[in-house]
């Protein structure tokens, strides 16, 4: 170890800290790696009493279904080879000089071309060849893995619909309180008037309001709309409750508050002399935020954006109260799995269903691990 | 910037939080004054069956609600003043239970059960959040370059996770044969129910809740030991302080604005508990105040909402907010006076 003598620390103190540390991964991943084991074994296996089984799930490989030693290798050589790709190749694919189209626009292609690709290969290609090698050698399952949970789940009981609403949602509320907020973010952040406190200092009250207290407002409201808009609208007048361009609506705002101050303290990261200049060079305010401040936003638009489709994807209370179960998203949806938890299936199901929940958030944190850190730091430094 | 631009700019946010965020709340303030019921009218209905010979009836007085022209059922709104607030706080029940020293009887009302819950969980949370946080702090900035991120992204997944989906989780760990519970059975011998009494499912909820918040902590604290002053510590170390002392007396007061900002915006969030009893399924033996009115506003068998209590528990709620705000007000204030 380099530095001053002072500085080191004890062999004790070390072997204490990295203890503590392994201690807290494990006990930070257990529960989530658990539920994804479980989701992929008969319910027998599911709820064992020996962990061994759980993992190797013997009841399920009773029944055929399970992973041999060729699909382990070959599924593990895909996994590795899709990660290389995705992190070397497709940023250097995307970098170079296309002719066509703005960045923004080329990631987008190429993140739908890889996934497409992606699942092609791995959930098409790969069980073909492995099925034929392991026929050849006429090897057993040494793992127990079976996805009739998730067929039963986004087939049988229809949760890709719940899917396609959270998508709409969470799509809605990102679009919508980026623009608003980006706009108010921006003026909050160059003006420095005493309105703009003022509204700062509001909105931050209107941070800790419970959720439950603006829907408690909403509801009646909602349930009654067609009347109460009658005199406005007419004879079609929507009634809000159920529908989900009005729980969009409710997201976005109830999110506004956050979304202003943490794209205000990184306006504030940038230099207003950027501005100073576009307006010499005869911009207007808003042309001069258009072309020269948010191209140098984008970090922050990201970061901020991450939040918005978190609060959005986890929300439970106001889609639940919201929506009714025709076009329900996937996080109340599953209310309906874990309450009529009758049978032991019914319950690997519900596993099943959370775990196809957690999924996307962890390809999340993958991607824009580095986005979410600063963003939490963002709000933090500044006290 | 000119205050028409500004207003430009700032125009569709604020319209937003005005129509969503301020009309709601003066909307609930009032409606927990009036109460919404259907119309209902006592009827004379006389009921036959055939019989031999004659026929048997029954005359019975029946209540049902009065339908319109279109067949909707009509409902009066009536100012019933402080009723709502009155059937929430139940203030007779509870100064009965307060005056017999009767915490049983005090904690069987609602709204008084759910506050003893969401303030033992808001102060016990608290201290446990910032401590294991500035722990994994200390210790991923002890660590070698090379794990560091890694374990940063293993923190994550916690802090990031569905709060309802983090809670089943753990209950799924827990249940009468999960995993856990099956290996404390092992260990100790005896069957062990967590979700039968209120007690454990309350350990399992504060478990959860650090579980689930102290990756916020940790980055946070981690950003701030980033920056923190060498010259200072190794001044401290020629002066002999101890290893404690130098945490102590060089690292947390440059962490402290850190840690008011975690463990306000904890305050905020842990007073709003409510994923918990959903993920927990705890209903039966604890619940918290934001989910008392999320329960006022699901609708009975008979497809009513409570909205004038749901109302009065949500202002109730409100109360709590604004004494947990009211020095984050002011320091915000001071600081505010102070830069300009």
């Amino acid at each position: 170890m380099s530095g001053p003598k002072a500085l080191q620390q004890p062999i004790s103190l070390r072997l204490f800290s990295s203890a503590f540390l392994a201690f807290w991964c494990l006990l930070a991943a257990f529960p989530i790696v658990w539920i994804a084991v479980m989701s992929f074994k008969a319910p027998v296996d599911a709820f064992a009493g020996n962990p061994l089984d759980v993992i190797f799930g013997p009841v399920t490989r009773a029944g055929g279904e399970g992973l041999t030693l060729v699909d382990i290798v070959l599924g593990v050589a895909v996994l590795y080879g899709a990660v290389q790709v995705a992190m070397r190749s497709l940023p250097r694919l995307v970098a170079t000089d296309a002719p066509w189209g703005p960045v923004a626009f080329r990631w987008l292609i190429a993140s739908v071309v890889f996934t497409l690709g992606f699942v092609l290969v791995f959930f098409g290609l790969l069980p073909a060849i492995s099925g034929a090698i392991n026929g050849v050698l006429g090897l057993d399952p040494i793992i127990g893995l079976t996805t009739a949970h998730y067929e039963a789940v986004w087939i049988d009981n229809e949760f890709w619909r719940n899917f396609v609403n959270s998508l709409i949602v969470t799509v809605g509320v990102v679009t919508v309180s980026l623009t608003v907020g980006t706009l108010a973010g921006y003026a909050l952040a160059r003006s420095g008037s005493q309105l703009a406190f003022w509204i700062l200092i509001i909105a931050l009250v209107f941070r800790a309001l419970p959720h439950s207290v603006l829907v408690a407002g909403y509801l009646p409201v909602f349930v009654n709309s067609a009347a109460i808009l009658e005199p406005i609208l007419g004879e079609n007048a929507p009634t809000l409750y159920g529908q989900p361009l009005a729980v969009i609506a409710v997201l976005v705002s109830i999110n506004q508050p956050f979304t202003i101050w943490m794209l205000r303290s990184f306006f504030q990261s940038i230099p207003a002399e950027l501005d100073e200049a576009a307006r010499v060079d005869g911009c207007t305010h808003f042309q001069a935020f258009r072309w020269v401040i948010m191209p140098v936003m984008w970090p922050g638009v990201i970061t901020t954006g991450l939040f918005s489709f978190l609060l959005a994807y986890n929300d439970f209370l106001v889609t639940s109260l919201l929506l009714d179960a025709s076009n329900q998203t996937m996080v109340p949806a599953i209310a309906g799995y874990f309450n009529r938890e009758t049978t032991t299936t019914d319950q690997v199901e519900a596993v099943a269903a959370a775990v196809s929940i957690t999924a996307p958030l962890f390809l999340l944190v993958m991607i824009f691990q580095r986005q979410i850190v600063s963003g939490l730091t963002a709000g933090a430094v500044k006290g | 910037m000119k205050f028409r631009t500004f207003a430009a700019f700032v125009g569709p946010s604020i319209f937003l939080m005005l129509l969503f965020i301020a009309a709601p709340l003066v909307s609930v303030f009032t409606q927990s004054f009036y109460l919404s019921q259907p119309v209902v009218e006592s009827v004379e209905v006389e009921t036959c069956t055939p019989g031999f010979l004659t026929q048997t009836c029954t005359t019975e007085v029946r209540t049902q609600p009065i339908l319109d022209e279109n067949g909707r059922i009509v409902r009066e709104t009536r100012f019933v003043g402080l009723q709502s607030y009155r059937n929430v706080l139940e203030p007779e029940r509870a100064w009965a239970a307060i005056s017999s020293f009767d915490i049983s009887g005090l904690l069987a009302i609602d709204f008084w059960k759910a506050l003893r819950f969401t303030l033992t969980f808001t102060l016990i949370t608290l201290p446990l959040v910032l401590g294991v946080g500035l722990a994994i702090a200390l210790a991923v900035n002890n660590a070698a370059k090379s794990v560091r991120g890694p374990v940063i992204f293993v923190s994550l997944l916690p802090f990031i996770i569905t709060p309802v989906i983090g809670a089943l989780s753990i209950r799924w760990l827990f249940v009468g044969d999960g995993i856990l519970t099956r290996l404390m059975e092992y260990y100790s011998g005896t069957d062990i129910a967590m979700f039968a009494q209120g007690w454990t499912i309350e350990i399992l909820m504060l478990f959860y809740r650090v579980w689930h918040v102290a990756p916020f902590a940790f980055v946070i604290f981690y950003a701030g030991l980033q920056t923190v002053n060498t010259d200072t510590v190794e001044a401290a170390i020629i002066d002999g302080a101890s290893r404690w002392q130098r945490l102590w007396y060089i690292i947390v007061p440059h962490l402290m604005p850190l840690i008011v900002f975690v463990a306000l915006i904890h305050l905020m969030d842990a007073y709003r508990v409510f994923e918990e009893i959903v993920g927990f399924s705890s209903q039966a033996h604890v619940i918290s105040l934001q989910w008392l009115t999320y329960d006022f506003l699901q609708p009975d068998d008979s497809g009513n909402r409570a909205v004038s209590r749901a109302s009065a528990s949500a202002m109730l709620t409100m109360i709590g907010i604004v004494v947990l705000l009211i020095p984050l007000l002011r320091k915000t204030w001071r600081d505010h006076r102070g830069t300009r």
